[in-house]
């Protein structure tokens, strides 16, 4: 099982393809004694797309934020491919990895942000290739030529040297998915990538990561009160009311007939929104 | 007053020997403060405390003690201790570490005020710190560190004036002896004034010219009409294109 003592596995393992991209294992995060998860077990398949759903303060952001290892966890595990991520158990001890570790346990997860984050200072192109050069040992003709392709991919092959500051906001998260994906992800996070948009602005950028959906196998975990692209991307929904899981199925059925009240209640205030 | 612009011209030489005193103490006092502005205030901005602790202990040691009972120490203690240095590095070293130290202040505190999500994308992205500091945190900090260091390097060039205790013939120095030369107190320090406020000028011109190049590598202001728009000091950041 993961997160006992049993050697980590590489992922060529045949047996390591068996599991889970994402588990969750007990796991509790508290800000100060603000208890936001508690107790909390989940896991999702490689290549799954799932999406996050709940009222704000449910704790589905902190669930990406977690993996991101952006916030600690108080307690529990959370196991990538089954690797320990942040911590791992040792006998009954639960013992912290050491930091290069968890840094080099996160290179192939990567995020897109609500309000983007690219560095000011470097050109698009700049944004994109940082990572792929000093963190995966690329070339800067290989990454270059990379994050070429990913602009052309996310419609703005002719941004490469401009500044991010003077592109739109949808120009700008699309590079920010770009400069994720010049990192070869396994896993990708999408935190709110539209709220901060201007709705005409919403669209490109939702398109962008349909396609991405549609030709990549990247396991997926997304918050989003878009339930359009939600049903359409998703195979699978979470429901998040206080830091626990009410409600998980299918998009089709969740959407259409949700079980609990809660769910229901959130879906249609989303909904007429 | 012929008579001292006469007194004023022939002593012109010495004026310039005390101006080169000045200017060695303040370029040489603020390249050292700047160093150890970046050492403490790096150190203060870790999340080491092994680091952080011992920084912080040193920068409210130097801001919380006299700059001229610094310089007095380092020229009159240290050679009772077996070290000998001359005037001009006593000088020179009294006012960066005493400056360095306010400084540290503005190096942490500029750190810190750059946007969370700065430092969560490079986190996203798996750069190590040293990278993340040196090519994302540290070159949007320093725009922020810019007016704040250009401030104490004015405040330094005037603290230069008190290495005139320690027998140096700086620019206060020549300028009382231009009184004595003259007898004209009103005169002489007038003068005074006005060439520490033309040094003064001159420094601030050239640290909004720094600021203005930061800014226009973070994209936040044009790269054109850059002579124009230092000398009037009326450029203010664009405001960033979101959403």
């Amino acid at each position: 099982m993961p997160g006992t003592d049993e050697t980590p596995q590489s992922r060529a393992d045949g047996a390591a393809a068996a599991q889970p991209a994402i588990e969750f294992i007990d796991v509790e995060k508290r800000f100060g004694d603000n208890v936001v998860l508690q107790d909390l077990n989940f896991s999702v398949a490689p290549g799954e797309r799932v999406t996050l759903i709940g009222p704000s303060g449910s704790g589905k952001t902190t669930i990406l934020r977690l993996i991101m290892t952006l916030e600690s966890l108080t307690d529990g595990y959370i196991c990538v491919h089954g690797r320990p991520l942040t911590h791992e158990k040792r006998g009954d001890r639960r013992v912290a990895l050491p930091k290069k570790q968890v840094r080099s346990n996160t290179k192939r997860i990567g995020m897109v942000f609500q309000h983007f984050n690219l560095f000011p200072n470097m050109t698009v192109a700049e944004n994109i290739i940082e990572a792929p050069i000093h963190v995966l040992g690329m070339s800067r003709a290989d990454a270059l030529e990379k994050a070429r392709a990913l602009l052309k991919r996310v419609g703005l092959a002719d941004k490469e040297n401009e500044h991010p500051t003077k592109l739109s906001g949808g120009q700008q998260q699309r590079v920010a998915i770009a400069r994720a994906l010049a990192m070869d992800p396994e896993v990708l996070l999408l935190d709110e990538v539209t709220s901060a948009l201007d709705p005409e602005l919403v669209d490109d950028v939702l398109g962008a990561l349909r396609e991405i959906a549609e030709t990549t196998d990247i396991t997926m975990l997304i918050v989003t009160h878009e339930m359009q692209f939600a049903r359409d991307v998703s195979q699978r929904v979470m429901m998040f009311s206080d830091g626990q899981i009410i409600e998980d199925g299918p998009p089709d059925e969740i959407f259409t007939r949700p079980q609990h009240e809660r769910t229901a209640k959130f879906l249609s205030a989303v909904l007429e929104h | 007053m012929t008579d001292n612009l006469t007194t004023l011209f022939s002593y012109a030489p010495q004026l310039w020997d005390g101006l080169k005193i000045t200017f060695l103490l303040t370029a040489g006092g603020a390249a050292g403060a700047l160093l150890i502005a970046l050492v403490l205030g790096l150190a203060m901005a870790s999340p080491y405390r092994w680091l952080g602790i011992p920084a912080r202990i040193v920068v409210e040691f130097f801001r919380g003690t006299s700059l001229l009972v610094q310089l007095f120490w380092l020229f009159y203690v240290l050679p009772l201790l077996g070290a000998n240095l001359d005037p001009l590095s006593c000088g020179i070293f009294a006012l960066a570490l005493n400056y360095g130290a306010y400084s540290a202040e503005v190096v942490r505190s500029s750190i810190a005020h750059v946007d969370r999500g700065q430092w969560e994308a490079a986190t996203a992205l798996s750069l190590s710190p040293v990278r993340m500091m040196r090519r994302i945190i540290f070159p949007q900090a320093w725009l922020l560190m810019i007016p704040s260091l250009a401030t104490l390097l004015i405040q330094l060039l005037k603290g230069t004036a008190v290495v005139s205790f320690i027998t140096l013939q700086d620019l206060t120095d020549r300028i009382d002896q231009l009184r004595q030369a003259t007898g004209d107190t009103f005169f002489a320090y007038t003068v005074g004034l006005l060439l520490y406020f033309v040094l003064a000028w001159l420094l601030q011109v050239g640290m909004d010219a720094l600021e203005h190049r930061a800014a226009v590598a973070l994209g936040r202001r044009e790269k054109s009409g850059r002579l124009r728009s230092v000398l009037s000091r009326r450029h203010r950041p664009k405001k960033e294109v979101l959403g």
